[in-house]
């Protein structure tokens, strides 16, 4: 089971297929996360889901859902870029929450600032889609969610 | 309502369970001692992040932390404001371990009028040995005003 899936891993990879990868965790299948490629770069998906829930009178997404999608869109859009054979050890992470999370898709981007040899430093920026039939074309960068920046030890 | 309701883990505990991310990922209240409040995130293969390895995903760790948080501001504050997170930052000092109950402690170590700090670890079995340590800041709003219950 574990060479199968290290197989299945290496071959996401080597395919450039994010949502391969994805399926892959058990934790991003559980936040419901997704990939959408456009040119050269990943936007991840935090899909609208009840069980991403935590505040249930406004509703509002967990802030700590909103959190680990962030910072494993941050780890994976790092194992594909730089290629990674084994996964990368966050090593510390810092989110600003600055509007609520509501009860609808999330987009999140992330940049890398520095890829040293050991430690790499990405930010990433999570936002709601002005238009829900048309979100790609409206994601509302300007007014974020959240921003977070991490840094993640690559062995 | 919650001015009259004594903050007790049996309480916590109910708010905890309507938290639907906190209940899918199985987040219990441990202990409460004082103002310290304490969660626990038993292992589950649907947090694992790293499958060659079994080790949890360090987002389940951010809402163990976060819920762990908010119900420390909320006790240190009786009960009486809701306070959504500002900022949160968790350093990690080791790996995560597979296949054991990971434990949380936080506790509200300065409250203003306008913002309440806050600090905590996880560990599994030694708290001088943590996970992680973390911290963050609450904007505190008053339950009477916002309508909103935590």
């Amino acid at each position: 089971m574990a060479q199968e899936m290290t197989g299945q891993f290496k071959q996401s990879i080597d395919d450039n297929d994010m949502q391969t990868l994805i399926s892959l965790i058990p934790y991003a299948n559980l936040l419901g996360m997704e990939s959408i490629q456009i040119d050269n770069e990943f936007l991840f998906k935090l899909a609208k889901r009840e069980s991403n829930l935590g505040n249930p009178t406004l509703p509002a997404i967990h802030g700590g859902a909103i959190g680990g999608f962030m910072e494993t869109a941050g780890a994976l859009d790092l194992i594909m870029s730089a290629k990674l054979l084994h996964a990368p050890k966050v090593v510390d992470f810092s989110i600003d929450y600055l509007s609520p999370g509501r009860h609808l898709d999330i987009y999140a981007k992330c940049r890398f600032v520095r890829q040293g040899r050991k430690i790499a430093n990405i930010h990433c920026t999570a936002a709601h889609a002005k238009f829900e039939d048309e979100p790609i074309a409206g994601i509302n960068w300007d007014k974020p969610v959240a921003i977070a920046r991490m840094n993640f030890l690559m062995s | 309502m919650a001015e009259s309701t004594p903050l007790t883990k049996e309480y916590l505990q109910t708010l905890v369970d309507v938290f639907k991310h906190c209940k899918i990922l199985g987040i219990r209240v441990h202990d409460i001692a004082g103002k310290k409040v304490s969660l626990e995130l038993p292992y589950s293969e649907k947090i694992i992040g790293n499958p060659e390895t079994g080790i949890i995903a360090g987002g389940a760790l951010t809402t163990l932390l976060d819920t762990t948080f908010g119900l420390a501001v909320f006790t240190a504050l009786e009960g009486k404001y809701i306070a959504p997170t500002l900022d949160l930052r968790i350093d990690y000092m080791t790996s995560a371990r597979p296949g054991q109950t990971l434990y949380s402690e936080a506790e509200v170590y300065r409250i203003t009028q306008n913002v309440v700090f806050c600090r905590g670890i996880a560990y599994y079995d030694d708290q001088e040995k943590p996970l992680a340590h973390c911290v963050a800041t609450f904007m505190p709003l008053p339950v009477e005003v916002t309508g909103v219950h935590l």
